[in-house]
């Protein structure tokens, strides 16, 4: 299936949940200071290993970096 | 005389902090120098930014873990936000990347000045706090805005003393003068201050803490400035503690004028 990752589309295996594509994305089992959204709301991180991604989903992860 | 710094604590929301300084993490020349910098100014807050994980050649660096790991208090900004929607998101998202609800809400007009939007930073302070945020919104050194957001139930007001990134300092003493003296809230001067004069001076003035980022990264030697903020934000809250003289219009010796010789 094809999503909307981080604002590029991105081509996953279906069945695929946040938590696993979390991890592929920041090569860390268990990622710290991250935050995921799918269609603009965010999931709670407790939901990642039972929130399935879908078809067309816009899901953005984020994490902390330098600011002012 | 006790020439120890005075016990002087203060307190934003649930936090109580020792250090009137709050200092930004970007733009230094390395992360070595970053966290030295920000051990040098003896801040106990720091604020971080939330962007898009790199997917590509990600450095095994990571900047939640080495702040975590020094015990820094984390404010997260909304940087980059030109909307109250954005700002609600983002604020929601770092609450959830980094555990704490502070949040650092910033709400721009446009790219050139980097000015807040009063009325999108409004709303959006009125969401986050009903979402259970501690805010601190940046906003411009406008008495009647930062009123405004206090009232709002936002846990400190952050109003400019000049615009992001300039360095200009305070162009408006007066305003942050008004400002400090009718809040009940933590006055924190965000944006603008370009040196330790300037940071001296918002303490003075009365407000309560000071927010820098520029001016320590891009100082020539960001290390020796994060001290000399932090001696300056000492400096300029004992000085306020001690209560400036009147001025006068007129020179007034201070040796006595009785007594003196061939007169």
């Amino acid at each position: 299936m094809i999503i909307r990752l981080n604002g590029e589309p991105q081509e996953l295996c279906d069945g695929i949940t946040i938590e696993t594509l979390v991890q592929q994305q920041s090569k860390a089992d268990s990622p710290q200071g991250i935050a995921v959204a799918q269609n603009g709301q965010v999931v709670r991180r407790a939901q990642w290993a039972c929130t399935p991604v879908s078809p067309n989903d816009d899901i953005e992860i984020l994490q902390a970096v330098a600011g002012g | 005389m006790n020439n120890k710094p005075i016990k002087d604590p203060w307190t934003v929301g649930d936090l109580t902090l020792h250090s009137r300084v709050l200092l930004g993490t970007a733009s230094y020349p390395s992360t070595d120098i970053m966290l030295k910098a920000l051990e040098v100014s003896g801040t106990e807050f720091v604020t971080v930014s939330l962007r898009r994980v790199a997917t590509q050649g990600q450095g095994s660096e990571n900047l939640y873990q080495l702040l975590q790991e020094r015990k820094y208090h984390l404010l997260p900004n909304t940087a980059g936000c030109f909307t109250a929607k954005e700002a609600v998101i983002t604020a929601e998202m770092a609450r959830e990347a980094l555990g704490t609800n502070f949040i650092k809400l910033e709400v721009i007009a446009d790219e050139e000045t980097l000015l807040p939007d009063p009325e999108q930073l409004l709303e959006a302070a009125e969401v986050l706090v009903k979402e259970g945020f501690q805010v601190l919104p940046y906003t411009n050194d406008d008495p009647v805005t930062a009123l405004k957001l206090e009232n709002m139930g936002c846990v400190a007001v952050m109003p400019l003393a000049s615009p992001i990134g300039t360095g200009l300092g305070i162009r408006n003493p007066h305003n942050l003068e008004l400002i400090t003296s009718r809040a009940c809230v933590p006055i924190i001067v965000d944006a603008g201050l370009g040196t330790a004069s300037d940071v001296a001076l918002a303490l003075e003035l009365g407000c309560d803490a000071v927010l820098l980022n520029s001016a320590v990264a891009r100082s020539h030697d960001p290390i020796r400035m994060a001290r000399a903020i932090g001696n300056a934000a000492s400096a300029g809250r004992d000085a306020r503690l001690a209560g400036r003289m009147a001025q006068k219009f007129l020179a007034e010796s201070a040796s006595p004028l009785a007594g003196r010789a061939w007169r």
